[in-house]
């Protein structure tokens, strides 16, 4: 429809076709819109849809399969990586991805995520870190910060006798067997474009054979923070980030 | 050949592309042999220790997902782990063939051999709706033949299939005839991630429905398949039913030892018939409801506290007695105690 309303000189974008024309259910200003979109023309971009499998997580994300245009698997809480495993063994020459949310990565899917890095396998784990539960109503997650409220910490983490916010990412990296590692974001154009640039590079890589690549995105999450998208930006910038640093971790030789 | 390396081989033979497993006695003879054999040289066959029994289930979850013939073999602590992974493949219809060499529980348990998983194979085990195909081999040229029959099975229902084996079978030397080396699948299935086509729409492996309509109807499709099956898979052996006045009936191992209970019976004079489920899931049924009629007590023999008896009962709808005698935490009944425990509870009864 848009295109005969458009003359195609005029172009200037166009939606990714491994992006499907549905309605999202994520809430105004949520990361995981964009996240999706910077993955999907990431593969499109690459020219592999054909050759593409992603694993869906338990999570706000469990219908990525319904707005990300490629073959999916829904997989169990935290299995991802596990099931990813069983996929890319059976088909070494497709590129295999999971999209998981910090409950799904490192709480309930620790073990998945850590042996699957360990053993290198050849697949992209893209991390959606919002520092909390959001498909179940905003509990606290093991990414939430020290003293940030959840519903399941209504007075603030305490770190005594709830525990520390865990660095999955830095902890992944120190595995031998993963070979990008890196953290972005999606709040603004420029670290939207640099979310994309790392996922392609991420999706890349899985024709090397060199092991895992994991990508982090600090993501808001307004409903589960009980903020406005723009407040929930800011105090992503101010709070997660010092915590969370943007950047790479472990970049190939 | 051993029952473990037995079944081991054969997956191998069935044309097996990815077995993912996890180390636990009284079983860790299948693993143990595949790395060894290293099948990927000689069919292509995947073959990877998991970190768990969990993540061993979920890698099944996704090679079966591709449509590739993908297993896992584990003992009852283990298998307790996979369940959650065994509703999600049920919920998701993918064919897969998952292996218990039982061992006595609860808990921790024993590592000696015990049928007190019954229950939770035959009757879902993880949460929902669901059933498996049980196949209960008794011997270890039937652990082989339903390696194959399971695969063959679990792609024309696109349904898991356990084979609950046990300590005895698992670990017993016996003469075996394996099958020829079929080869590897090389269909793209419909159904299957095996990347998006151009001209086709993508395809995705859920067990996920957020409208209770379409999932009521998920549920209405798995229960007609869970009748075709019941209509079309069981399978039984008896010995010397027709005459019998008496029926002795177990699965698996035991029903070995329950067979020279059977002549012991027949020696004294006794008319014992014996029926032998090979398949728990489908449940012969109508085999029982028929058979009581003539019967004056049914005596079920089992490795557990009584669990089979139920489905006995329920078969047989109050047309007989039916009694269980079962040894179970790792002990196993022999012949003279199992004929005592028929004169005791069903002549003498
Ligand atoms: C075994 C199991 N335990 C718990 C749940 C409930 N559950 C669904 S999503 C979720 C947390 C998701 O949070 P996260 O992974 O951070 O993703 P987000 O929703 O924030 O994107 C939980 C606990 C479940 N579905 N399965």
């Amino acid at each position: 429809m848009a295109d005969s309303l458009i003359d195609p000189g005029n172009l200037v974008y166009k939606r990714t076709d491994v992006l499907n024309d549905r309605i999202m259910h994520y809430c105004p200003g949520c990361g995981h819109g964009t996240a999706h979109r910077m993955l999907a023309e990431a593969i499109d971009e690459l020219g592999i849809q054909s050759e593409t499998i992603g694993v869906a997580p338990v999570g706000c994300s469990v219908l990525a399969y319904y707005y990300l245009n490629v073959d999916m698997s829904e997989a169990a809480h935290g299995r991802a990586p596990a099931v990813a495993t069983g996929i890319k063994r059976v088909f070494p020459e497709k590129y295999v991805f999971t999209y998981q949310g910090d409950g799904d990565l490192a709480a309930i899917g620790t073990a998945e995520t850590i042996h699957a890095c360990n053993r290198g396998e050849n697949i992209l784990i893209v991390f959606i870190n919002n520092g909390i539960y959001g498909m179940t109503g905003g509990q606290m997650a093991p990414t939430t910060l020290e003293g940030m409220k959840s519903s399941t910490s209504p007075r603030g983490r305490d770190i005594s006798s709830m525990g520390n916010p865990l660095k999955m990412t830095e902890l992944v990296a120190q595995l031998p067997g993963t070979y990008f590692v890196t953290r972005h974001s999606v709040h603004t154009p420029a670290n939207v474009r640099k979310t994309k640039r790392a996922l392609k590079k991420a999706l890349e890589y899985q024709k090397l054979n060199k092991g895992t690549c994991f990508v982090e995105i600090v993501a808001n999450c307004p409903s589960g923070w009980k903020m406005t998208p723009v407040q929930s930006n800011k105090w992503m910038e101010q709070n997660m980030f010092p915590f969370y640093p943007l950047g790479d971790i472990k970049v190939p030789e | 050949m051993k029952g473990n390396e037995a079944m081991a081989e054969a997956a191998i033979r069935a044309g097996c592309d990815a077995y993912f497993g996890y180390p636990i006695t009284p079983q860790s003879e299948i693993i143990e042999y595949l790395m060894h054999e290293n099948p990927a040289e000689r069919t292509g066959m995947v073959v990877l220790q998991a970190e768990s029994e969990i993540a061993a289930i979920n890698m099944v979850y996704g090679a079966a997902g591709c449509g590739k013939r993908a297993m896992t073999t584990s003992s009852s602590p283990g298998i307790s782990l996979k369940q959650e992974g065994l509703s999600y493949i049920a919920g998701a219809e993918l064919p897969c063939l998952i292996v218990n060499v039982v061992r006595g529980g609860p808990g921790l348990g024993t590592i000696q051999p015990s049928q007190s998983d019954y229950f939770q194979a035959v009757k879902g085990g993880g949460h929902g709706d669901y059933k498996l195909i049980v196949l209960a081999p008794a011997t270890v040229q039937e652990s082989v033949d339903y390696v194959k029959l399971g695969f063959d099975l679990a792609f024309k229902y696109r349904n898991p299939v356990m084979i609950l084996s046990d300590g005895i079978i698992g670990q017993m030397m016996e003469k075996v005839e394996l099958f020829e080396q079929q080869p590897l699948l090389t269909e793209e299935f419909e159904w299957a991630t095996v990347g998006k086509k151009p001209g086709r729409s993508s395809v995705f492996v859920t067990s996920l429905q957020l409208k209770p309509e379409e999932q009521e109807n998920v549920n209405h499709r798995l229960q007609a398949k869970y009748r075709e099956i019941e209509k079309h898979e069981v399978r039984y052996e008896s010995f010397l039913c027709d005459d019998a006045e008496y029926l002795l009936t177990a699965f698996g191992s035991c029903a070995r030892i329950t067979k020279k209970a059977q002549e012991i019976a027949r020696e004294k004079g006794y008319k014992v018939g014996l029926l032998r489920p090979q398949t728990l899931y489908p449940f012969p049924t109508v085999a029982f409801n028929k058979l009581a009629g003539q019967m004056k007590g049914i005596l079920t023999v089992e490795m557990n506290a009584g669990q089979m008896v139920e489905d006995v009962r329920l078969a047989v709808n109050g047309q007989t007695r039916v009694e269980h005698f079962g040894r179970f935490g790792g002990m196993i009944p022999d012949p003279e105690e199992i004929f005592q425990a028929f004169e005791q509870k069903i002549i003498g009864g």
